[in-house]
């Protein structure tokens, strides 16, 4: 138990404020090896993680690093320090706070190795780093303490089992290192303090008082939602409307591309210039930090952004939270709108605004949601072995090590304490020998063996490893800036693969404004600001989340009853319209409709099963097709249905869902479908295999590497025994795969299989012409098509 | 065989869509940009540590284009090997595979930059040949006739399908990397595009050999 300095009582009571009992709490069991803090939104939660810090500091008796912090995100980091530097400077605290992430200066982050401060503020990459430098025991001698803010966020990524490794690491340094936990309200705590916990030891559990119940509304608006699409702007006069009446609204959006359409539209109708700015993980820094600043400031009425500020940020005056587009996932919606109001006990308010009709469905549901007090969630597996092999590098840059204390320290962390000691060798062999079953690396091997200790081959690789650290491969970027004789200002970055159909004269969206593309420069894009033409949209590739099975249930819930007095009219008209014309998706039956549309065959499959299930289910369909020889040319998948097209119409669509031949048909398909070469890549890249290709080794726009789809199908050839395939393997199936809910769809619909076939499109079944995401089907009608394509080019050329 | 049939200063050519190219009259194979040892070469620099298979898999095809073609001449267009030490680093099996391709017709090494010398197989080591109307070189020249060439790993793309491709003008063909662990290069960099002429085809590879006009800039 620490107790507070009277310097604290002073303080709080100049304040007018009073210790909330949850942070008497924390510093009543400030001693716990393992604490997690579960508490809402505005709750006084990253005071209640730093008070026993700031007490057991107030003397002026510790010497080098105290505490550590842990964010997921940089932009937190830097709020945290301004937030916690008010206290200490105003009760004259002897306390050093600084925070250290990739954005900080090499100078700054190599004084900082040397002379660290009392409380560092980083995330679980520039920890990672940290702990693969030689002099890491020096560094975190004296460390007291870790506090991990927004675990619920870190415990459901790689990233989050990248820093569990490292705290492992940390806690074999600092004998008596205690970790603290803050989360938001969750659907498990226990799972969470299972995660941060060193086992075999336990973690505590806290609960703050939750508050009260959000203020929460779908924003009616004039203008009903169009049939389809994502962006949102029929709603932008009364988003308008609502930023006027409000002090700060943050307009959240689900994708960066969505964001940049809505931020464009916004600005066009905005007309009397209310300060507003964006903000989303694909624009530069110096975009970024000036939004940040200004946010700060109060300056801002609204900030147009993505899950870049989904994560507790205090943005100050924050009243208003909209969603634009179906919150996906109640949980995060609940968290999201924990963003407004960062008064405790004041409830948060927030608007939903569905879309296209389809969202609306799921903003009701997920309403209904909220106020039930039900959070979704899936019980998180194993820690990845790809992070595993990172880790044994990173600890390998750092020093010589004992495969044996190695083990021992892995399996303390929550992720991996289920882990074997067969496994963990499997990992060390690929780390040291490349792990294939033709031993050909013997000689240059990345890791050797002597006198029982491991050790780096080359001790230069070091510098390699460190370049790759990291759990979060993105789609290849390139820089967007304007053009100008200096080099102009950095914009932002879009996907390479985007990029590539770009040709001089092109007009496409980056930060709110439309650019117009001028050429490549060393790899940078060149463009030219340009108004008013109507601009192509840049494609990222951020993750996806897909309706929580839960929310998936409600809808089909609301679908069944009678009485949609619930719904706004425009909603309950066209549900009504597609029952007339065909069915409702239900619960324990699959609806099936068929049509053709623009020339080819169409088939959409209302399978409600989350957008990854339902892609797995297009590449499975498809697949099927293509071996009975119907020639599927692609398809494309949302989290209620899949649509595929192709040259010829399934003649029984209910033959293709016998769910035994589907089953059987899984591990052939699995090996070789598109879902499993993007998983490999992020497995290979996060296992070491194949480096992370930096800025300025593409300069020469030459591709000195090569598409890591060969690597795959060579291993899958020669090897197919390796241990990156079987992490592949695992990693497709818990994510991208998601087999287990095709499997829980086709336990619901038992093989009642409804197959409806029209002469043209069902109202359902309109909005996914409009999907983002078509996935081709790579097989014989694409061949046939790419030949008539190039005999089209040659004829326009006169070339044939 | 599902090539693309052309003809450069008067020869008869087929650009095979394994990325080979043909001359039937001549009885010739050309393959460029093999790259052999290339994951060896990674793994002795300390980089990372590719699956050893690419050298295994790039003679497999090149054993299926022979026995297709039957060629009495093979012609290898430089950088045949990733390096002259990954001459020395292939393993057994590999270096006996290679030596029973090249046994029973003329086998051509012709010099590229990762491979600047002879190797320890036989067969002819050339900077390079010349067999009218045509002559072969690693590196295009900029004002050559016949010529065809390798190094620079042509890729070209249509719609959302990139792959490696011959590109071929009425003076030259730079045919694509045949290795399996080769990357390629857009045909929208500075240096192709000065290449090649006017009417230029890019002949993508693939089940069916493809062409394409050569996109420019």
């Amino acid at each position: 138990m620490t107790t507070l300095p009277p310097a604290f009582d002073n303080w709080f009571t100049s304040r007018g404020w009073s210790i909330h009992p949850h942070q008497k709490a924390m510093l009543n069991r400030a001693d716990a090896p393992a604490l997690l803090l579960i508490a809402p939104t505005g709750g006084g939660k990253t005071l209640a993680g730093f008070l026993p810090t700031l007490a057991e500091l107030a003397d002026g008796n510790h010497n080098g690093l105290h505490t550590l912090y842990i964010s997921p995100l940089k932009a937190l980091t830097a709020d945290i320090r301004r937030n916690l530097a008010a206290p200490v400077a105003e009760m004259d605290l002897p306390i050093r706070i600084e925070d250290r992430t990739g954005d900080t200066s090499y100078t700054k982050r190599r004084r900082q190795r040397a002379d660290p401060p009392h409380i560092l503020l980083t995330t679980p990459e520039s920890l990672a780093l940290l702990l693969s430098y030689e002099d890491a025991p020096r560094i975190f001698a004296g460390l007291k303490r870790v506090v991990v803010d927004e675990i619920h966020a870190l415990s459901e990524s790689k990233r989050g089992d990248q820093l569990m490794l490292c705290l492992a690491r940390l806690s074999s340094l600092c004998p008596g290192l205690r970790r603290v936990g803050l989360s938001a309200t969750v659907e498990d705590p226990e799972g969470i303090a299972r995660f941060l916990a060193r086992h075999p030891g336990q973690c505590e559990i806290l609960h703050a008082d939750p508050g009260p119940d959000p203020d929460i509304a779908m924003l009616r608006t004039d203008a009903p939602p169009p049939w389809a699409g994502g962006g949102g702007s029929h709603a932008i006069p009364a988003i308008l409307e609502q930023v006027r009446q409000h002090r700060t609204t943050l307009i959240f959006h689900n994708t960066r591309a969505q964001a940049e359409i809505f931020f464009h539209a916004l600005w066009l109708a905005n007309s009397d210039n209310l300060p507003v700015g964006i903000h989303h993980g694909s624009l530069s820094r110096e975009q970024r930090e000036r939004v940040e600043a200004a946010m700060v400031t109060g300056e801002l009425r609204a900030v147009v952004c993505t899950g870049s500020l989904d994560l507790g940020i205090d943005w100050g005056d924050v009243d208003l939270v909209v969603q634009v587009g179906a919150p996906k996932n109640v949980k995060r919606l609940v968290q999201r709108i924990g963003r407004a109001n960062h008064r405790y006990n004041a409830p948060s308010k927030a608007l939903l605004v569905p879309a296209n009709r389809f969202e609306v469905v799921e903003c009701v549901a997920a309403l209904e949601a909220v106020r039930a007090h039900t959070l979704d969630g899936t019980p998180r597996g194993r820690g990845p072995r790809d992070v595993l092999c990172q880790h044994i590098l990173i600890t390998a840059a750092a020093g010589a090590f004992d495969p044996d204390a190695l083990f021992a320290e892995v399996t303390s962390a929550g992720p991996y304490a289920s882990l074997s000691r067969t496994e963990f060798d499997a990992c060390l062999d690929f780390v040291a020998t490349g792990g294939y079953a033709l031993r050909a690396y013997d000689r240059w091997q990345r890791l050797k063996c002597t006198d029982g200790v491991w050790h780096l081959r080359d001790p230069r690789a070091a510098a390699q490893i460190r370049m790759n650290i990291g759990t979060i491969v993105d789609a290849e970027m390139m820089k967007v800036r304007l053009k100008n004789n200096r080099g102009g200002a950095p914009l932002g970055e879009v996907e390479e693969a985007f990029a590539a159909t770009l040709t001089a004269g092109d007009t496409f969206l980056i930060g709110g404004q439309v650019v117009r593309y001028e050429g490549l420069r060393e790899m940078v894009i060149e463009v030219t600001r340009r108004s008013g033409a109507s601009p192509r949209i840049a494609v990222f590739s951020g993750t996806k989340f897909a309706t929580s099975t839960q929310l998936s249930e409600r809808i089909l819930g609301l679908f069944r009853r009678a009485d949609w007095s619930g719904l706004p009219a425009h909603t309950a008209r066209w549900l009504r319209l597609q029952l007339q014309m065909s069915k409702l998706p239900e619960h324990d039956r699959l609806l099936v409709e068929t049509f053709p549309h623009e020339g080819r065959a169409h088939m959409c499959v209302y399978g409600f099963a989350g957008r990854n299930a339902q892609q797995t289910l297009g590449l499975l369909l498809t697949q099927r097709m293509e071996e009975t020889g119907l020639r599927p040319l692609g398809f494309v998948a949302t989290d209620y249905a899949t649509l595929i097209w192709g040259l010829d119409l399934p003649p029984d669509p209910a033959a293709l869902f016998d769910a035994k031949a589907m089953r059987d048909g899984f591990e052939t398909w699995l090996t070789g479908n598109a879902v499993m070469k993007r998983t490999f890549r992020s497995a290979a890249v996060i296992a070491g295999l194949i480096e992370r290709n930096t800025p300025g080794r593409r300069k020469s726009g030459r591709q000195a590497t090569f598409s890591s789809d060969i690597l795959y199908d060579t291993l899958v050839k020669y090897d197919p025994g390796h241990l990156l395939l079987a992490i592949t393997r695992e990693g497709a199936l818990k994510g991208l795969v998601d087999f287990s809910r095709i499997e829980e769809m086709l336990d619901r619909i038992g093989g009642r299989i409804d197959h409806v076939a029209l002469s043209r499109v069902s109202p359902l079944a309109a909005p996914l012409f409009l999907e983002a995401g078509r996935v081709p089907v790579d097989g014989a009608g694409q061949e046939r098509l790419l030949a008539q394509q190039a005999q089209s080019a040659m004829q326009a050329a006169g070339l044939a | 065989m599902n090539g693309f049939d052309f003809s450069l200063s008067g020869a008869a050519l087929t650009a095979l869509p394994t990325g080979a190219l043909w001359w039937a009259e001549a009885g010739l194979l050309a393959v460029s940009d093999l790259h052999l040892g290339k994951s060896e070469r990674l793994a002795r620099r300390g980089g990372t540590m590719l699956p050893p298979y690419e050298v295994q898999e790039t003679l497999s095809r090149l054993e299926a284009d022979i026995a297709a073609t039957t060629p009495d001449t093979v012609l290898c267009l430089g950088d045949s090997f990733d390096d002259l030490d990954a001459v020395a680093g292939l393993n057994a099996v590999a270096a006996q595979w290679l030596t029973r391709l090249m046994a029973g017709r003329k086998w051509i090494w012709v010099t590229g930059n990762h491979d600047p010398g002879p190797t320890q197989f036989d067969g002819t080591h050339l900077a390079e040949l010349r067999r009218a109307p045509l002559v072969f070189r690693h590196i295009a020249e900029p004002c050559a006739q016949g010529e065809v060439s390798g190094h620079y790993h042509p890729k070209a793309r249509l719609g959302r399908i990139s792959r490696p491709a011959f590109l071929i003008d009425a003076d030259r063909v730079i045919l694509p990397a045949y290795g399996t662990y080769t990357g390629g290069l857009r045909c929208r960099d500075r240096t192709l595009q000065g290449l090649m002429g006017e009417r230029a085809l890019a002949v993508l590879t693939g089940a069916t050999a493809t062409p394409i006009p050569f996109p420019r800039n």
